[in-house]
């Protein structure tokens, strides 16, 4: 009796599998112009963003250009263990998590405050006007921002060493001085991203219930308290996910600014990972070397990114993906 | 308005203070280093150098600006810069919007595994030398196609058109199109475009400001100073110091004035390069700022 039971639901299974297919293949049919369509998106990132995972293998390989990736010899994991074994491991290890977490302890408080600040402001002018300057810095390229940073900070004639020069204090070589690195690194990202990234806590402070403000302005609850019990409780679950998500990415420091402030003199503290692989691979030309230390790094970051998206989920209930 | 007849008390009005206060402090830290620029690209070399203009302009010099307008390969970086930018900007805008527009249909199969691949994307990628690798077998090693294109198309972008669309074009909308017999074409030509204009306008403004900005593809992948964006050139001068091309003139006396006027010809590169860009934006920095919001309510 159960056999035949199981026999009928298997047949059934079968029948809704293959209705299921045709009713995709009818649905892809009429849709065919869509897939033309999405096709640019779909051929740029196959071209640009698997194509090159393909090429990953050649960590693994003693890669020479004359031989192409697959005609290249295997080589196990030894470009992995140069670069464990490399006296300069640790310190880029470190130079990295410093530079990162230093600059997310500075920058990530900061628009919050900024946020709050601009949404109790209650004349309106005003507050376009400080959101219009303040979201400025967005728009400068990482080239200028660096240049800036040099004229200003220059020892010679720059206006910071100037004001200092008032106070009776030494001109400073800001820029050349290994000490200062993670502080001009991470203020100056302040500086460049503290307006936009307030942008999001606006948003959520929107969402804000104005009778809320007002029952606790009946129970007689000052600006203050409001702030405190209102304001922040609203945007507490945007900052948590936000957090978490910087978190996720605290092995991917951008080589784009570091690069350009990097100079002979602060290299002890300014050599990261990603600047690393940029000089080995494409300056010294050590292909291999460079993508093992290139997926050594995004493993990591990887890891970091589905962890921590598993965090926010179930503190959430919402994640990434 | 009841809330204006009620009294402030004195708390508030010192908490009030403080915020402003306060947001004066922001707004004259991020002001001033910009406004220092400036002024300092309209003043005299020789107060510039010696760090007495603070606040106000001294000595009023256009000599910056002539220099840096003098030389040719600011120009070409320019002109360079605004190809890449237009064309890449074009390019990416269709692609964007087209294939975000697409990947918010319900009803297209195999869109959830697309998505998914495309976000992989985000977390992890193949790195630097295996793309450039790609980039050179494709035959795109110091060509202007790659900075066109490369950059253009970001997954993020495609997330935020798909966000927008799939808010803004509701099912019910294609399916009385199609019961009147609209095919996909003329839906997609004469619904869903003039319904996404917002959002198409957001994309133009943020691939325009990525291009206009880049400069790593540029020193990865092109060598012919030809095809050199401004970014790269700016870099030459600003960070690494070099000296503007029509200084390699043999006159030393000319020598010796591109010397004393190198930071007022730093400050005028800078303005000459991110002007413009300050300039339009506050016009049009809602669209910025609907960006960030459609980005922020994930789809």
């Amino acid at each position: 009796m159960s056999l035949k039971k199981k026999k009928q639901l298997d047949a059934q299974v079968v029948e809704a599998r293959r209705q299921h297919r045709r009713k995709s293949l009818i649905m892809i049919k009429r849709n065919w112009l869509l897939y033309l369509v999405l096709l640019p998106a779909v051929l740029y990132i196959a071209t640009f963003c698997y194509a090159p995972m393909y090429g990953l293998q050649i960590a693994f390989r003693n890669f020479r250009i004359a031989d192409g990736i697959v005609g290249s010899e295997w080589a196990g994991l030894k470009w992995f263990n140069r670069f464990f074994n490399t006296p300069r491991f640790w310190l880029i290890l470190k130079n990295t998590l410093t530079i990162s977490l230093y600059s997310l302890a500075v920058s990530f408080p900061l628009p919050i405050a900024l946020a709050l600040i601009l949404n109790n402001v209650r004349n309106a002018k005003y507050k376009k006007f400080a959101q219009t300057i303040t979201y400025m810095p967005h728009f400068i390229s990482t080239v200028v921002l660096v240049g800036m940073m040099s004229v200003f900070f220059s020892p010679r004639s720059g206006v910071v060493n100037t004001v200092l020069g008032l106070l009776g204090i030494e001109p400073i070589y800001f820029m050349g001085t290994p000490e200062y690195f993670s502080h001009m690194y991470a203020w100056s990202g302040v500086w460049q991203t503290m307006g936009w990234n307030s942008i999001i806590y606006m948003a959520a402070l929107a969402g804000v219930d104005p009778s809320l403000h007002e029952a606790a302005m009946i129970d007689g609850a000052n600006k203050i308290k409001r702030v405190i019990h209102i304001d922040l409780p609203t945007i507490v679950p945007t900052i948590s996910i936000l957090l978490i998500m910087n978190f996720g990415k605290v092995m991917s420091v951008g080589y784009e600014k570091v690069y350009l402030m990097q100079n002979d003199l602060n290299a002890s503290t300014s050599e990261i990972i990603s600047t690393y692989v940029y000089k080995m691979g494409v300056l010294n030309q050590q292909y291999s070397y460079s993508t093992a230390i290139n997926l050594f790094n995004n493993v990591i970051n990887f890891l970091l990114v589905v962890t921590m998206n598993k965090v926010v989920k179930k503190l959430s209930g919402s994640g990434l993906w | 308005m009841n809330t204006k007849k009620i009294k402030h008390s004195w708390d508030d009005r010192i908490f009030d203070w403080i915020c402003n206060i306060f947001l004066f402090l922001f707004i004259v830290v991020v002001f001033y280093p910009l406004w220092f620029v400036l002024m300092a690209s309209f003043s005299d070399p020789v107060y510039v150098n010696n760090g007495s203009i603070l606040i106000i302009p001294k000595g009023f010099t256009l000599e910056g600006y002539q220099m840096v307008f003098g030389d040719s390969k600011v120009w070409f970086g320019y002109l360079n810069t605004i190809i890449y930018t237009v064309c890449g900007t074009i390019f990416g805008t269709i692609v964007t919007v087209l294939g975000g527009y697409v990947l918010s249909r319900k009803d297209l199969v195999g869109r959830d595994i697309i998505m998914k691949l495309m976000v992989f994307t985000m977390y992890f990628s193949g790195g630097t030398i295996p793309l450039y690798l790609v980039v050179q077998k494709l035959g795109l090693l110091n060509t202007r196609t790659v900075l066109i294109v490369l950059g253009s198309v970001s997954v993020y972008n495609l997330i935020i058109v798909r966000s927008f669309m799939a808010s803004t074009i509701p099912d019910e909308l294609h399916d009385a199109a199609t019961i009147d017999g609209c095919g996909n074409g003329n839906f997609i030509v004469r619904v869903v475009l003039p319904l996404s204009k917002a959002v198409i306008a957001v994309m133009v403004l943020y691939i325009a400001v990525a291009h206009w900005n880049s400069y790593f593809n540029a020193l990865m992948y092109v060598t012919d100073s030809n095809k050199m964006p401004l970014q790269l050139y700016l870099r030459e001068i600003l960070v690494l110091s070099s000296s503007l091309a029509n200084s390699f003139d043999v006159d030393p006396e000319l020598q010796e004035k591109m010397q004393h006027m190198s930071m007022i010809i730093k400050y005028s590169m800078i303005v000459v390069s991110t002007g413009p860009i300050l300039c339009v934006y506050p016009f049009i920095q809602k669209y910025f700022v609907k960006g960030v919001m459609i980005g922020s309510v994930k789809g």
